[in-house]
């Protein structure tokens, strides 16, 4: 896949969609293209996390420590984005995600990410991106107190 | 050594001078002749005197060897020979002595030379003889650079000074006397005039001189300072710059040479002063010749032909007088200079000769107990830092010792190390004072690292077997030339009063080592562990793995690893890992490298500058246009152009992306941006010039598909460059195939490292762990084929500069520890030797140094000075000290429960 495409690719991201394209590929370049196996982990939960991947190829699955071992919350696939929040904050990673199959992602590091942001007008986008991602999780989350309320009483 | 240099030289040369006097006195007999010989030949055969008549002849070598009291005893009549053979013998006579003469003084000139040159080695070997003999306190207070500068340069003057140091005045002396006693004997009133002036010479001009040599002492000390502040400013250079204080040095080293230009100025003053009044003096001679022999003449007290006779005579005084007042002055130069060195070398309590007597044969004996009776130490400033310590040591111990204030226990370690010396008491080894036991004895029973550790300028494997350097274990035969050289070199070294050792001999002494089975590895074994114990193997194979060998010396361990890089290739294919790394195969293009690197297909040798040899070059240029890459690599460079220059173009000038992705400045990201714009603008079919083609080739040839994704890389053209490598490398020009070595799988490549050339490829960097899974891959390679230990052997030819300087101050520290570790002794004292590592470390590295050293057959003693109280639990008696005393000794357990002192120190 060439830079170009990836370039369209990172477009059709919520959090790069209204980015400058002159930007997204300088965010291209800086970042690098990984190749992983089925059955490996992009990350591991409770590591610290310097850098999010997007998904070109293939699938993994986003897994959760629970007291009954590893629970499945979710699963990532082409043109998707994980392990975004460390971008923006520093933090460990919540969870873990592990390749169902052979996946090529793009590797964007924490500090490329930064120094593309410099500029305003791209923290600007990105972080509205961020804050409706932030308000549709909030108000997940609320349904789901709800849902869980009604179901305690 | 004696306070008079010219006793000195008399002492050590006396014989030799003796002997060329002699040759100097019987030099003067064809001197002589040779200045009578051409008057004989004027008058002679040229002018005709005694051929007045036709056909006369004159007798040739006629002699009579007469005795007295018995007459003759001996007659020749000689040849007789007529006028032209008389000439002709004649002349040969003289060329005969014009070369006699000058084998004369070819012969006294040489040997005068040698002399000066062996009084010279003897005399720089006797002062570093006494540097080794210093007591340790002294060498504290003198600078090494001065030190240097003195054995170096300020005793030089001396071996040109020995030559003439009393062949010269015998000559001039006599010279001078012969010429007076003939002016006498002229006339004995203005014979004593001559006499008179020459004494007043004699006795003002030395006088003016002790000035010049007063001013010549103080020229040699502020120089000696000088070459002292500037290894200083080498040694320092880090502390200048991290203080700015580079300004402050300027200062300081201009008015130390405003300072020598001003001696150096008053001596020039001076100097030639003192030469217009010694001129003077020997012009005043003639003039009162002129003036009272003139008006004695008139008066007629005294005849003409005397007065003539005297003036002629006098011609030859003044040019031996001058000469020998010219060399009483370099006799007082170096007569001070000489003063000055000596100054320095005489220090109080030198180390007497016998404690280093060489010992060849190391006995196979132990020493114990090593004890400190009532000592005191005091530092530097004279304060006392132990007083009245006692205590004893046995073999098999392992003491920790801890200071609570000062440092006492630091000063006992020292002086166990004999680097520091007791002011009272004594310390004991076996009941002998440590400091009458020869070094040869305590230096191997005692093994002491203190955290000041020196290394020598070599290899680290020089430096680890330094410490068992103590005598040749054995001799060299030598054959043919070498032992002529040999030989020489011996008969030198004993004429000069030096030590003929055989530094080519086997210095290391295998059977002290500390592992010791009685096997031909045991010192391999020693190191390996002592290493390991250090924690140093890593470093050590890190080092080997970037370091480069050369093939044609280590030709086995090349194939070897020729051998390991196919191994690991197969290794990798059987794990199922081949796509960790692109090979480098002669007839593919390797994806993972960059578009100039699959062009060469080699290693350039590392230097400033060899890459721009190859890219100016026109062969270069040449190559691309047949193989048709010109055109396609311009092309492709300027479409990277244009890539970067909308990627970076609207970044501010110090983004940091400059540095990290892309190998341009925003200055040339701005020069690319105009050069597309030239093109854009100008008319098909106009060709780039040379400037436009390196630029825009420059861009190409960094370009890496996978990397940069712009997608430029067709396979026509990756097909193109991968035959464009035959092309180049078949005729490359002398100068650039000396620079680059091409790829060849079955090669090892001299230019590349050791990593390199097993790897041989490029590993892939979209796998994000591959360096990690090829190096364990590699490890278990490496170990199979047995190259292990080789692979050390290469870390450890690793050239660690001046004073260790290349290795981290860790290393340096681990190393320190690790020498003494291979040696074979019965007492280990540690005297804060791993100070720089963190506690984890320093606690491993302890541990591992007890349990190594008690592994070992010959149970010694450890005695280890702690920075880090803590450790104390790894030994089994403590000692602790307060202020300069013993406060506590007991086991670590005891002390734990009853100590106060111990418990605050160790919790």
């Amino acid at each position: 896949m060439l830079l170009k495409e990836e370039v369209q690719l990172l477009r059709r991201i919520p959090y790069f969609a209204k980015v400058d394209p002159c930007r997204l590929k300088l965010l291209a370049f800086a970042s690098s293209r990984v190749s992983y196996d089925a059955d490996q982990e992009l990350f591991h939960q409770g590591d610290a996390g310097d850098c999010a991947y997007v998904l070109l190829d293939g699938s993994a699955d986003i897994l959760m420590e629970s007291p009954e071992g590893e629970v499945k919350i979710g699963e990532v696939k082409g043109d998707c984005i994980v392990g975004e929040v460390c971008l923006l904050c520093d933090g460990v990673r919540t969870a873990t995600v592990r390749t169902t199959t052979p996946v090529e992602a793009l590797k964007i590091c924490k500090d490329a990410f930064s120094k593309v942001l410099i500029d305003p007008g791209v923290t600007r986008e990105v972080t509205r991106a961020f804050a409706e991602q932030l308000h549709r999780t909030t108000s997940e989350l609320d349904r789901t107190r709800v849902g869980q309320r009604q179901l305690v009483n | 050594m004696e306070k008079s240099l010219l006793r000195y030289i008399w002492r050590h040369t006396r014989r030799q001078q003796l002997f060329i006097l002699a040759i100097v006195a019987a030099s003067m007999v064809p001197y002589f002749l040779a200045f009578d010989l051409p008057k004989q030949i004027i008058n002679g055969p040229i002018q005709g005197g005694g051929f007045e008549s036709e056909g006369a002849t004159q007798a040739y070598m006629d002699f009579t060897v007469t005795l007295p009291w018995l007459g003759t005893i001996f007659q020749f009549d000689g040849i007789p020979l007529d006028r032209l053979e008389t000439l002709g013998a004649l002349s040969g006579v003289f060329l005969l002595l014009v070369i006699i003469n000058g084998l004369f003084k070819y012969y006294i000139n040489t040997y005068k030379g040698r002399l000066g040159e062996r009084l010279l080695r003897r005399i720089r070997y006797q002062l570093v003889d006494r540097i080794l003999r210093f007591p340790p306190s002294y060498l504290k207070k003198v600078h090494a650079a001065e030190v240097s500068s003195m054995v170096k340069d300020e005793v030089e003057p001396f071996g040109g000074f020995t030559g003439d140091a009393f062949v010269q005045p015998a000559m001039l002396g006599g010279q001078a006397i012969a010429a007076l006693f003939f002016i006498m004997v002229q006339n004995f009133w203005l014979g004593m005039i001559a006499a008179t002036m020459v004494a007043i010479q004699v006795g003002i001009i030395p006088k003016m001189r002790h000035r010049l040599i007063e001013l010549g002492r103080q020229r040699q000390v502020t120089a000696r300072h000088f070459a002292g502040k500037v290894s200083e400013i080498v040694e320092g250079i880090s502390t200048i710059h991290a203080f700015d204080t580079s300004n402050y040095e300027r200062a300081d080293v201009s008015h130390r040479l405003g300072h020598i230009y001003k001696i150096r100025y008053d001596l020039y003053q001076w100097k030639f002063l003192v030469k217009f009044v010694n001129n003077f003096l020997s012009q005043l001679t003639p003039f009162l010749f002129y003036s009272i022999g003139g008006y004695l003449t008139l008066r007629g007290n005294l005849d003409v032909g005397q007065l003539i006779a005297v003036i002629n005579a006098y011609k030859d005084l003044p040019g031996p007088l001058k000469e020998l007042i010219d060399w009483d002055q370099a006799r007082q130069d170096v007569q001070v200079k000489y003063e000055q060195v000596l100054e320095e070398f005489e220090a109080p309590m030198m180390i007497p000769p016998a404690v280093h007597t060489l010992a060849a044969k190391s006995e196979d004996k132990s020493f114990s107990p090593l004890a400190a009776v009532n000592v005191t130490i005091e530092d530097q400033s004279g304060a006392r830092v132990a007083e009245g310590v006692s205590v004893r040591f046995e073999r098999g111990e392992t003491v920790a010792i801890i200071d609570n204030a000062g440092s006492g226990a630091e000063a006992l370690a020292e002086a166990f190390g004999r680097v520091a010396w007791p002011v009272a008491g004594k310390i004991t080894l076996q009941d002998t004072d440590l400091l009458d036991l020869p070094e040869s004895v305590s230096g191997r029973a005692i093994s002491y690292s203190g955290a000041d550790s020196y290394f020598f300028h070599g290899t680290l494997k020089d430096n680890l077997l330094y410490g068992l350097k103590h005598a040749p274990t054995s001799t060299v035969t030598y054959s043919g030339r070498d032992a002529t050289q040999r030989r020489w070199e011996m008969h030198e070294a004993r004429m000069a009063g030096n030590a003929d050792f055989d530094i080519h001999a086997e210095w290391l002494d295998r059977s002290t080592t500390s592992v010791r089975n009685g096997q031909k590895d045991d010192l391999k074994n020693s190191l390996l562990a002592a290493l390991d114990a250090v924690q140093l193997t890593s470093d050590i194979m890190d080092l080997a793995l970037h370091s480069t060998f050369d093939p044609e010396v280590h030709t086995e361990l090349a194939a070897r690893i020729v051998d390991m890089r196919h191994a690991l290739r197969s290794t990798l294919s059987v794990k199922g890992l081949s796509h960790l790394v692109v090979f480098f195969e002669p007839d593919r293009y390797n994806i993972e490298a960059s578009v100039g690197e699959n062009l060469l297909f080699g290693t350039m040798r590392q230097g400033a500058g060899n890459e721009n040899s190859l890219l100016d070059s026109d062969y270069f240029y040449d190559v691309l246009r047949s193989a048709a890459l010109l055109e396609p690599l311009f092309d492709m460079g300027a479409a990277i152009a244009e890539n970067l220059v909308d990627i970076f173009g609207s970044l501010p000038e110090d983004h940091p992306f400059f540095q990290q992705m892309i190998t341009l400045s925003a200055d040339e990201i701005d020069v690319y941006e105009q050069l597309l714009q030239r093109f854009s603008e100008r008319p098909e079919g106009v060709r780039p010039n040379r400037d436009e083609l390196r630029a825009m080739l420059r861009l190409s040839f960094n370009y890496v598909e996978l990397r940069y994704r712009f997608g430029l890389l067709t396979p026509e053209l990756s097909e193109k460059i991968v035959k464009a490598r035959d092309l180049l490398h078949d005729k490359l020009p002398a100068h650039l195939a000396g620079l680059i070595e091409r790829y060849d799988p079955h090669r090892y490549i001299a230019l590349a490292s050791l990593r390199e050339n097993i790897l041989f490829g490029k590993l892939s960097h979209r796998i994000a762990d591959a360096g990690e899974q090829i190096r364990a891959v590699a490890s278990g390679v490496m170990h199979e084929k047995d190259l292990y230990a080789s692979f050390l052997g290469v870390g450890l030819e690793f050239d660690i500069g001046a004073g260790g300087r290349r290795l981290t101050l860790v290393q340096r520290q681990k190393l320190n520890v690790a020498r003494s570790l291979i040696r074979r002794s019965d007492f280990y004292v540690f005297n804060r030797a791993l100070p720089g590592l963190d506690r984890r470390v320093q606690n491993e590295i302890v541990k591992n140094v007890v349990d190594f050293l008690k592994e070992q057959d010959h149970d010694p003693a450890i005695i280890w000075v702690l920075s880090n109280t803590s450790l104390a639990r790894l030994f089994k008696r403590v000692v602790v000290f307060d202020r300069g005393s013993i406060a506590d000794d007991g086991t670590f357990e005891t002390l734990e429960q009853e100590s106060g002192i111990f418990k605050t120190l160790v919790a």
